[in-house]
């Protein structure tokens, strides 16, 4: 894998976790942000650190624990599909960006 | 005017009711208050006297027709802005909703329409509810109401200070890690986060879905008992609102704890506890133990796992939750630009703040490929364990009896620059949402500057009314001590 945290042995007070650039360049487009020089140096620090804080997890034995997504029993809900609530078009369209009739206009997507 | 803003909430409906007030005076002076009080502790995002007053013409008029006769019927009330209030500006205290006008209003709001309470305004707070200070707001800090040099607390800062300022009777607030419970301890309110599914989350603007629940912020336990009943739902629009729930909560307004069995982790109690938060914890524990509970001691377990747990799962979530702010559909889209996928990028860059960003990072790390599974399903798994501690804790206890905070709320200024330290004071809050138990904080003192400190009761799922008694009883016997 082209980016990681690249982990070093924990000396006192240094970080375990080194964020590269790889990594922030990557993170940066599945959150779709764009981040400038002085914000990515800073989230390489921060996210380091939570990362070396979260290691603690790494404490506790887990195996044979299943995840826990939800803490009580619930399930998806079905519903037919039928509109119940009317037409909310032009209430919808009010907070558009930028609109065009009954339409959100978008800046150009294919070439 | 001044005594009709001692009224709790409820002795002001009993009063409107009674024609001693109107519902009109109530809000009259709530914006006279508001006049007084607002530029200096910023309460609010958004506030509408006319349309206010308005509505409080229409709920007077209801109320003499007998068409409203409930408990909240007259109330004015303020709403956290990131609960969505059809053609009220709902911004999340973020850029990027500075002008998102809902279509339509979250179900706690339209039942609190429905009980004719009177919204005054939008309540200010952390950026989608990120914070734990209320600074991380686009719209400008709150002030903390008994000394303007500290933070109100956070998420719901804004909601907590109204009602601590009588800037409003009541309010409601949302809790993903302590933002309920949290601010109310800073401002000297009660906070009550309810059981995960007990309030339909819909039209509550997402933050770590899992963990969000929204809930009341009031001058007492009995009001908060009021408002939680007013609000709580099965909601077919939350596929998460439990559907069989006992939402009797003001039956459980009982001054009696004789034989309820109170447990004190001794894992709360440990360093970075402040001495003074300390002792006035200790001595709720002994009014309720005086007053018939019985309290004892014990080790909970994993408290020091929560935080990373949390700041895992939440901001994962995160990260999903906020993909929707795309500048497409609603809210702030950048100037000038050329491509889709430019749009977005600078849109969100431009729209988010430093927090919001920060753990969206976080967030799509930990659910990125490669690191899934040793961060995120690990936290997953550990919130499984956090939740077996607290079912061994309430097979034993009927409550859990803690501190909101290791502290009473810090100055202006302090947090934002270290958020790792921000992030541990949550140590007491964050796993009551993992775990998606009930939780109130109560005033049980102050400390040597006047501040307020919060005694916290945790209960297991759907366990408010014994919460409800736990804390109304320790309030009636608090009240009568000082009298």
């Amino acid at each position: 894998m082209g980016y990681g945290a690249d982990r070093e042995s924990g000396k006192g007070g240094t970080m375990a976790n080194v964020i590269d650039d790889a990594t922030i360049e990557y993170v940066g487009i599945l959150a779709k942000l764009e981040l400038s020089d002085e914000e990515k140096e800073a989230a390489k620090k921060d996210m380091g650190r939570m990362l070396d804080y979260i290691d603690q997890l790494n404490e506790l034995d887990t195996s044979g624990v299943e995840p826990m997504s939800h803490v009580l029993p619930v399930r998806n809900v079905f519903r037919e599909d039928v509109v119940t609530n009317g037409d909310g078009r032009e209430e919808t369209l009010l907070n558009a960006p930028e609109r065009k009739e009954d339409m959100f206009v978008v800046p150009k997507t294919f070439e | 005017m001044r005594s009709i803003l001692n009224c709790t909430a409820v002795e002001l409906s009993e009063k409107i009711k009674a024609g001693e007030y109107t519902a009109v005076e109530a809000m009259e002076a709530v914006f006279e208050r508001i006049g007084e009080k607002e530029q200096e502790y910023h309460c609010y995002i958004t506030l509408d006297r006319e349309s206010a007053l308005n509505r409080a013409k229409e709920v007077q008029r209801k109320i003499e027709a007998k068409e409203l006769t409930g408990p909240l019927a007259g109330v004015p009330v303020a709403v956290k802005d990131n609960l969505c209030t059809k053609g009220v500006l709902t911004s999340c205290a973020s850029k990027i909703l500075e002008n998102f006008v809902p279509a339509y209003s979250a179900t706690a709001v339209e039942h609190l329409e429905k009980a004719g309470a009177v919204m005054v305004g939008k309540a200010n707070m952390d950026e989608f509810a990120m914070g734990s200070t209320t600074e991380t707001s686009y719209y400008g800090v709150t002030r903390n109401p008994v000394n303007p040099a500290h933070v109100p607390g956070g998420s719901s800062g804004g909601s907590a200070a109204a009602v601590a300022l009588q800037e409003c009777f009541m309010a409601l607030g949302s809790d993903t890690g302590g933002s309920i419970r949290q601010p109310a301890s800073y401002c000297g309110v009660v906070g009550l986060k309810p059981t995960y599914g007990m309030v339909s989350r819909y039209g509550l603007v997402s933050y770590a879905s899992s963990l969000d629940q929204i809930g009341p912020i009031t001058k007492n336990v009995a009001d908060a008992a009021y408002l939680l009943e007013a609000i709580a739902s099965y909601d077919k629009k939350d596929s998460t609102s439990m559907p069989d729930a006992d939402r009797d909560f003001t039956g459980a307004l009982v001054e009696d704890v004789t034989g309820m069995r109170i447990g004190i982790p001794r894992d709360y109690f440990g360093a970075g506890l402040e001495k003074e938060v300390e002792t006035a914890v200790l001595a709720a524990a002994e009014v309720l133990k005086d007053a018939g509970a019985v309290v004892e001691e014990f080790d909970l377990g994993m408290a020091e796992y929560a935080i990373p747990a949390y700041y895992t799962i939440a901001t994962a979530e995160a990260s999903s939750n906020l993909e929707r702010f795309d500048g497409i559909k609603y809210g702030y889209r950048t100037k000038g630009c050329v491509g889709l996928h430019n749009m977005y990028k600078k849109t969100r860059s431009e729209g988010f703040g430093e927090e919001v960003k920060r753990r969206i990072m976080l967030g799509s790390f930990v659910l990125s490929s490669g690191y899934y599974d040793a961060y995120y399903l690990k936290a997953l798994r550990t919130k499984a364990l956090i939740r077996k501690a607290f079912d061994e804790a309430f097979s034993k206890f009927d409550l859990i009896l803690g501190p909101v905070a290791p502290s009473t709320a810090p100055k202006l200024g302090e947090s934002l620059a270290d958020p790792l330290k921000m992030y541990l004071g949550d140590i007491y809050t964050i796993s009551v949402n993992l775990a998606g138990l009930p939780g109130i904080s109560v005033p049980c003192g102050k400390d040597g500057n006047g501040l307020p400190i919060g005694l916290q009761l945790i209960g297991d799922c759907f366990a408010e009314k014994k919460l409800i008694r736990a804390a109304y009883t320790f309030e009636k016997q608090t009240v009568a001590k000082r009298l």
